[in-house]
């Protein structure tokens, strides 16, 4: 029993980051992923301020989740992730001042990541305490690791550099404006999407072999 | 002269999805048919226009307080409650608006192009006039970006695309093709 308990636990945790990946799965929480990825630092800023809030507001409305009458249950979450978002802000603000600049509004809006009302109405509102905290993390995880490698992919290609190392003098400087991100992520999402196609390919053609072995048998 | 300039800036050359990335997941999510385009563009060229009326008072009111910490909670709350009410008037008044929009309206409270135009009203100072035909601006800009893409979007099921590229990639593809084009607008205000 304490096995299936550790599996299922850590299932929890790894789906966020691979096969319920929020950003090329599930595509929520666009606007943050295209905006504040030109550079990688900024990427894992944002991701890292997102794992914090999706944690904890995680956490807070599933320890809540028997008390909230179900009509008002979405404006009791906007609250609780308000809260969790304004505390991060004023955070940011006080010790990494330089990167709340460059986030600017994108902190704020937060609030209206559909992440994270979508993970509190989803899953945290429907399971007990330490899921909701694997599940926050993992989700949490899985955005920053995709914030992280558009970041990087980006910022090699449009400025040269790498979390701020110079490599070398070849910019394209379309990949650090606008039409470079929606082009970029698009790719990127391609071939999330031909990885996830090839997989289900080779698992239909194993079955179908061990269907047909099973009969010559 | 000045607001004529709002307008426009804030309609093609700091477009919200092009250029701000605001409400891009509505702008992916209800783009996939013309009609649903235009009832989306609809809802929140009203709605983001009288929250940014309400909101500039209740700005006024927290700065006057000193409470401007709580400014994104009062928004969000103000938002969605507001949006609540449009629903419920709509239902009762006149149905004929509410099947058309009805649907869009619980969407726009987490539309986060909403949220961020008026705490930009907010960060930019703007006085009354300015932020309301800012906020003009901003969602007409946001309904051309949401009709255009549509009808890009709407010819896509025709063609026969690589597989991998099906639905979210190519739309995204697409967008930033758009966003170069809108990129030509850049200059036009300084």
């Amino acid at each position: 029993m304490a096995d299936k308990n550790e599996s299922m636990a850590w299932y929890t945790f790894k789906k966020g980051i691979t096969s319920e990946n929020p950003t090329y799965v599930q595509a929520l929480g666009m606007c943050p992923t295209l905006a504040v990825t030109t550079a990688a630092i900024n990427g894992l800023g944002m991701g890292l301020a997102v794992i914090i809030v999706l944690t904890l507001s995680n956490i807070i409305v599933s320890l809540i989740r028997k008390a909230v009458p179900k009509d008002i249950r979405i404006p009791i979450f906007i609250t609780v992730i308000a809260t969790f978002v304004t505390m991060i802000d004023l955070l940011m603000h006080a010790y990494t001042y330089d990167l709340w600049k460059t986030l600017g509004i994108f902190i704020p809006l937060i609030v209206v990541n559909c992440i994270i009302l979508g993970r509190a109405e989803a899953f945290a509102s429907k399971n007990p305490v330490h899921y909701a905290l694997l599940d926050g993390l993992g989700m949490g995880v899985g955005f920053t690791l995709s914030l992280f490698l558009l970041g990087s992919i980006r910022e090699i290609l449009g400025n040269g550099t790498w979390m701020g190392i110079h490599l070398w003098n070849f910019k394209m400087f379309m990949f650090i404006l606008p039409p470079g991100a929606f082009i970029t992520l698009g790719f990127l999402a391609a071939f999330f999407n031909y990885i996830k196609i090839k997989r289900e390919e080779a698992e239909k053609k194993r079955q179908q072999q061990a269907k047909a072995q099973a009969q010559k048998a | 002269m000045e607001l004529v300039l709002i307008i426009i800036s804030a309609m093609l050359v700091n477009n919200f999805v092009f250029s701000r990335f605001l409400g891009i997941c509505p702008y992916l999510g209800v783009s996939k048919k013309m009609d649903s385009a235009a009832g989306m563009g609809m809802a929140v060229i009203f709605v983001m226009t009288v929250s940014a009326a309400i909101a500039w008072f209740l700005d006024k009111l927290l700065i006057s307080l000193g409470l401007q910490f709580l400014r994104t909670i009062v928004f969000i709350l103000v938002i969605a409650a507001f949006v609540q009410f449009v629903e419920l008037f709509l239902k009762k008044n006149n149905p004929s608006l509410y099947d058309s929009l009805g649907i869009y309206l619980p969407l726009i409270t987490t539309n986060c192009a909403i949220l961020g135009l008026v705490v930009l009203n907010s960060m930019l100072k703007l006085n009354f006039l300015e932020a309301v035909f800012h906020a003009l601006g901003a969602s007409t800009g946001f309904a051309i970006a949401l009709i255009i893409f549509a009808a890009i979007r709407e010819r896509f099921e025709l063609y026969d695309l690589p597989k991998p590229f099906e639905d979210l990639s190519i739309a995204l593809v697409t967008a930033g093709l758009l966003s170069m084009a809108f990129m030509g607008f850049q200059g036009m205000v300084k």
